[in-house]
């Protein structure tokens, strides 16, 4: 089951400067435990010490907000668009 | 209809359907039309009532200075309030906003000190705070915080709309400072707790996410995700078709971020559709298209217009 996961620039230190990497699992923790285990590291970033998504971290999937998709565990499918995005100020 | 002076004429906004772009009589949008306001934008309600309430609370005095971060609407809002009221107004605009906002913010008697377009507003946040710490007799009503900016939407747009469409299920609107989803949200928790509550979130270049590290991260404090049952992030491009779609298809002439919360409407659309349910969907415009036509967002291809847009903050 592949997605396709855009990276910020915050965290491309992670992925060699990549934008974008594929990645699978059938939920959003199995994508990050995926990724952690080619890009050491980036788990640690995206998911705090109590195992929830770290509160200045957005991640969309198809572009809805996975907090309201049930956060770490929202469901992934073959072929979902997932970005990695900080949370910055709009207004 | 007759007001006392123009701040009277804040809000009763018209509904209006949209019956080219609504996919079936069963499923209808409705467009609140907040460019109708003073300044043209949704923020006078906000400024407005931020105004009002720091006036009450002994907080301004004539002749005061307010400083606010902005990307450029509410700035706008304040700036008109301001000068009826006596107040100056300083604010704090990222540099990458459209050339129009910061005419219009000097037109209405504002000072502007630009923030740098790296972090956005951000970056335009961060500065306010270091200027209004070196500055402890100017007002920060800080949009971002204030509870009197959700406040105008509780008692004002979120009973307008509820009175002009009982028949609402869904809300759909932008996510800024969160002042109008949290204001009409919790309205409508109250009064029609069945309305889907939905936000969309202008998607802007990498340049506004250049944050140096996560912990420079933000999340406005009037922000309660328990208001909300879906949030949506809207790229330029789709923000772009969608403000096109508007005005082609229904004359409505909004601005880019009303293209973005017209996205995520649409998207309710097609699930009720799909679902075989009826869906009377209102969404904010937020503004007109006057202030983004330098912008080049209503000519060319949307490729080029998207281009164009890389890095801006548009919403």
């Amino acid at each position: 089951m592949a997605v396709q996961v855009r990276i910020p620039t915050i965290l491309r230190s992670y992925t060699g400067g990549e934008k974008a990497v594929s990645g699978s699992g059938g939920t959003l923790a199995e994508l990050i435990d995926d990724l952690d285990g080619r890009y050491d590291g980036i788990k640690a970033r995206l998911v705090t010490d109590d195992g929830s998504l770290h509160r200045f971290v957005n991640v969309y999937v198809n572009d809805e907000d996975v907090r309201f998709l049930g956060s770490l565990s929202a469901p992934l499918a073959d072929g979902d668009d997932v970005t990695i995005l900080p949370a910055v100020a709009g207004g | 209809m007759r007001f006392d002076s123009l701040v009277d004429s804040v809000g009763h906004t018209p509904l209006v359907g949209l019956p080219r772009l609504s996919p079936s009589p069963d499923v209808r949008l409705w467009a609140k039309l907040e460019d109708r306001n003073p300044t043209g934008s949704v923020k006078d309600r906000a400024a407005l009532w931020m105004i009002a309430d720091a006036e009450k609370r002994g907080r301004l005095h004539p002749g005061a200075t307010v400083l606010e971060p902005t990307s450029g609407n509410t700035g706008i809002s304040l700036a008109m309030v301001c000068l009826q009221r006596g107040y100056r107004l300083v604010c704090v605009m990222p540099e990458n906003t459209s050339v129009e906002r910061r005419q219009l913010l000097r037109m209405w008697g504002a000072e502007v000190i630009f923030s740098p377009a790296a972090g956005g507003s951000n970056e335009a946040v961060a500065v306010a705070k270091r200027i209004a710490a070196d500055n402890p007799d100017w007002v920060m009503l800080y949009q971002y915080g204030n509870p009197a900016n959700a406040q105008a939407h509780f008692d004002s747009t979120g009973p307008e709309l509820l009175a002009d469409l009982p028949t609402m299920t869904h809300f759909v609107a932008g996510l800024g400072t969160s002042g109008t989803l949290m204001g009409v949200g919790r309205y409508l928790r109250e009064h029609a707790p069945d309305v889907r509550i939905v936000a969309a979130e202008p998607r802007y270049g990498e340049l506004v996410y250049g944050l140096r590290n996560i912990d420079e991260g933000f999340v406005p404090e009037l922000y309660d995700p328990a208001i909300l049952d879906a949030r949506f992030s809207v790229g330029p491009r789709d923000a772009l078709a969608r403000t096109r779609e508007l005005v082609e298809l229904e004359g409505v002439f909004a601005g880019i971020s009303t293209g973005a919360i017209l996205h995520a409407a649409l998207a309710q659309a097609e699930r009720a559709v799909a679902a075989g349910i009826r869906a009377d969907i209102a969404f904010i415009v937020c503004d007109g298209g006057w202030k983004y036509l330098s912008t080049g967002a209503y000519s060319g291809t949307l490729d080029e217009a998207a281009r164009a847009l890389e890095g801006q903050l548009w919403a």
